[in-house]
């Protein structure tokens, strides 16, 4: 009887795995695919996985990528990210995710990594800021932003999350954000807070940490980016969102956009203590 | 008279402030999204039950007593009964719809049918262990209530509209949002009220 549970479990938690896995999955990097052995039973899969993990995080290949993309002199300008000032001063890339969000003068604007880095490579390097925004995850330039985050985040691992909203700007985009998580639409009537705002929670098998704690906060924020096995690449923390908000049922979040900056805030703030696990290993 | 004007610019600032507070937050929402397949931007213009639902307190303060019982009230108001008269459908094709969280989403096609995503939120027949716990449990669910008018025509309203019984319920409502079709929901019903159906085994 314990038997047929545990492989009841087995099969269900494989069961959700796919069914959650985004119908335009798109290809893992060749570097990262395991031997692409044609795809069996849930218990290959589940033994695919569990190598996954024996093996180390694939995410060690996007941050050597990102680690290549930041020194390398590149763009229009023909000049690398080395001299990118990530809120800790130019080219200090040590512990700079785990204060992120933050307010940064030269834009006047609270930015978080991602859109901190397009700033770097549109100013820096000469890109055009609008072609990231537009690009979708994996396209054009956007791919590199992907692999500098990768580099980025795994240089502030086992640090703690220490976001300040000190600056008046910073404790605007807490009270939009802390607004925005709590927001509901779409025909569904979902919200961030429909799932992540009690203890014990769960869809399906799928434990969902109440975000609205520090304990949750640190859970959720700190273990994104990731690289996800279930659709076999690296997520960025504005892919995590935008994936919430179709589940949402929403439209899509504009990349960079300050809701997106805003829930960022509130979720990193409120997870501040917790420890930065980046880049993650998610299902 | 000088301190009387200064108090009186002070009031009129108030719900200036409030007013361009909540310009910059629908501001920022404008910004924020593109429609994208089926995903309109009519989707974030929130009705009368999704705005009073967004305000953190109003999800667990009991004190809002009035304006909950309008939005009940609102919502109450939409509920339709089966055109047919028939309330129980196939417990089988209800399952399978309980079962399907698809659908309504930016990358499903338009004209797929919508799962009621049921087992994400709720225990149902004990056969399936992999059940969400938002929603309680509705394993006995007609073995329990019993099988009678009153259980089969609450339980058709709450599936059609949740927020009829509880304005900030965290269920969908099914029937107001054109989520399940009638016959759909008469299959849903059946999982749940149906004696033959293994939930009420």
């Amino acid at each position: 009887m314990d038997k047929r549970i545990a492989y009841g479990i087995v099969i269900a938690s494989f069961a959700f795995l796919q069914a959650c896995t985004s119908p335009t999955k798109s290809e893992a990097p060749k570097a990262a695919a395991p031997a692409a052995a044609p795809s069996g039973s849930a218990t290959d899969e589940i033994a695919r996985y569990r190598a996954m993990i024996a093996d180390g995080n694939p995410a060690d290949l996007y941050e050597a990528a990102g680690e290549e993309i930041w020194k390398k002199p590149m763009g229009p300008k023909n000049v690398s990210l080395q001299k990118c000032d990530l809120g800790k001063g130019p080219g200090v890339v040590k512990g700079a995710s785990a204060e992120l969000p933050r307010y940064f003068k030269d834009t006047n604007k609270v930015q978080d990594l991602e859109s901190r880095l397009v700033t770097c490579m549109v100013r820096l390097q000469g890109y055009d800021a609008n072609e990231i925004i537009t690009a979708g995850f994996e396209k054009g330039k956007r791919k590199d932003v992907e692999a500098v985050v990768a580099y980025v985040v795994a240089n502030s691992k086992g640090m703690p999350i220490k976001v300040s909203i000190k600056h008046p700007k910073e404790k605007e985009m807490y009270e939009l954000g802390k607004k925005s998580f709590f927001f509901q639409g779409g025909p569904m009537d979902f919200s961030c807070a429909s799932c992540h705002a009690e203890n014990g929670k769960r869809i399906r098998l799928q434990d969902l940490p109440n975000i609205t704690e520090q304990k949750g906060a640190a859970l959720g924020w700190g273990y994104w980016p990731a690289y996800r096995v279930s659709s076999g690449n690296f997520w960025t923390m504005q892919r995590r969102l935008n994936d919430c908000y179709r589940q949402q049922r929403f439209p899509e979040p504009v990349y960079i956009s300050d809701n997106t900056i805003a829930l960022s805030m509130y979720m990193a703030y409120t997870g501040n203590g917790g420890t930065v696990e980046t880049p993650g290993l998610k299902r | 008279m000088k301190k009387l004007l200064l108090i009186s610019a002070a009031v009129c600032a108030m719900p200036f402030a409030s007013a361009q507070a909540q310009s910059a937050y629908d501001k920022m929402m404008k910004a924020g999204f593109e429609a994208k397949g089926q995903a309109g931007l009519d989707r974030i213009n929130q009705d009368a039950t999704q705005k009073f639902c967004s305000d953190a307190k109003n999800l667990t303060d009991e004190k809002t007593g009035a304006k909950r019982a309008e939005i009940e009230k609102i919502n109450m108001a939409t509920i339709k009964q089966p055109s047919d008269g028939k309330y129980i459908g196939d417990w089988k094709s209800g399952e399978r719809i309980a079962q399907s969280g698809r659908g309504a989403t930016w990358t499903d096609k338009p004209d797929s049918a919508v799962g009621g995503g049921c087992y994400n939120c709720h225990q149902i027949n004990k056969a399936e262990i992999s059940h969400g716990n938002i929603g309680p449990s509705l394993w006995n669910y007609g073995k329990m209530r019993g099988y009678s008018k009153e259980v089969v025509e609450y339980t058709w309203g709450r599936i059609s509209n949740s927020k009829a019984y509880n304005a900030c319920s965290n269920m969908p409502r099914f029937a107001h949002f054109k989520l399940l079709n009638e016959k759909q929901m008469q299959d849903v019903m059946a999982l749940l009220l149906d004696p033959q159906s293994p939930v009420n085994k």
